[in-house]
């Protein structure tokens, strides 16, 4: 297995706020637990989903809603566990292509929820070359502010899917926690985009 | 084309049902008995068809359509509603409306016993956690079953499936 995370590292919270910095009408899916609780801490956003629990399922939900929405630019952020949960998802957007999605793999190489445990990512297994075998157009793997700067400005180039994973510290920030109510943030998400509850 | 006096094969209801609702995404893994349908969405320009690798990104996938102001429906057999049991807390918990149509195996003339687990704890699976569902073992009822759990699915913000028996299905033949 190939070295990983042995350069520079980010701080998740400042990578994320700075991704999200000056975002307009960006939908934001995040999976459960800390990329939940860092879109948390960057700014509560009408146009956010938290995910709390369904472990694999914030890719699925950003392909649903990239397809449904063909002209906003649609954000997942998760985590490498998460996305390794539900791993075949990758091939699934691959196949269905949506050019308007970028799924942003905040990688620390840890469960971070659980107690610290190495994940798959913290033991060799790169998540962008294995969206970049599934032929995804563009991946990359982000490790400075500069790459999160140049992320940010493809989010809106809808020529995806993209995926980028972003090498971050393995250091648990306090927990930021998104409201847990599902169908507020529901309805809440769904009304910013013109939606009324049934 | 289908007349009064002959009433199209229940294979070929399943789409048009669904569109009737205004059905536009329709995610599957594939099964034998959901191919008429399959083979209609994909060749349906209304309809984004999606292939999963498994069923539980079906869940998700809806989810987020419906977050984008889109309806859909999965279809799926029984083996893969195994497969969702966790993810089904996402539909469970924010209340999305979520439409399965699940063609059986394991419950009538089962020649391949490794689909009886499966498919003998599909229904009470679902119900547990928390999708009403209905079973369609005749033809005639696979229309009004379909109509009725989409109209709760969609109207109600509910999980709703319908279990397709073997017995509407036919055996599968193991002989070449």
């Amino acid at each position: 297995m190939g070295e990983v995370n042995s350069g520079t590292l980010l701080d998740r919270r400042a990578a994320v706020a700075r991704l999200l910095e000056g975002r307009k009408d960006l939908l934001v899916v995040t999976g459960l637990g800390s990329p939940s609780y860092d879109v948390m801490a960057a700014g509560d956003h009408d146009n956010n989903y938290y995910l709390w629990a369904a472990m694999g399922s914030a890719t699925t939900v950003g392909l649903g809603l990239a397809m449904s929405q063909p002209d906003k630019t649609v954000l997942v952020l998760t985590g490498d566990g998460e996305v390794m949960m539900g791993v075949g998802a990758l091939a699934t957007v691959s196949i269905t292509g949506p050019k308007n999605l970028t799924i942003g793999v905040i990688d620390n190489g840890l469960f971070g929820e659980t107690g610290q445990q190495r994940s798959h990512a913290g033991r060799g297994i790169e998540i962008s070359k294995l969206a970049a075998s599934m032929d995804f157009a563009w991946t990359g793997i982000i490790d400075d502010e500069a790459g999160i700067d140049d992320l940010r400005d493809r989010l809106s180039h809808r020529d995806g899917p993209q995926l980028a994973t972003i090498k971050v510290t393995g250091e648990n920030a306090p927990r930021v926690l998104p409201p847990r109510d599902g169908v507020h943030i529901k309805n809440r998400f769904r009304a910013a985009l013109g939606f009324e509850p049934i | 084309m289908s007349t009064d006096e002959t009433p199209q094969p229940w294979q070929d209801q399943i789409l048009p049902i669904l569109k009737k609702f205004d059905v536009k995404h329709i995610a599957y893994v594939p099964d034998a008995g959901h191919s008429a349908a399959i083979n209609q969405a994909e060749a349906d320009p209304d309809i984004t068809a999606v292939t999963l690798t498994t069923e539980e990104e079906g869940i998700g996938y809806l989810a987020g359509a419906w977050l984008g102001g889109q309806r859909g429906a999965m279809l799926l057999q029984s083996s893969g509603v195994g497969n969702c049991i966790n993810t089904l807390a996402l539909a469970e918990r924010a209340r999305f409306p979520l439409l399965m149509l699940v063609t059986m195996r394991g419950d009538w003339a089962e020649f391949n016993g490794w689909q009886n687990p499966m498919g003998q704890a599909t229904e009470p699976a679902l119900n547990l956690m928390g999708v009403r569902t209905w079973r369609a073992d005749k033809p005639e009822d696979v229309e009004p079953l379909v109509r009725g759990a989409a109209g709760m699915a969609f109207n109600g913000d509910a999980s709703c499936a319908v279990l397709l028996g073997q017995r509407l299905i036919g055996e599968k033949k193991w002989v070449k």
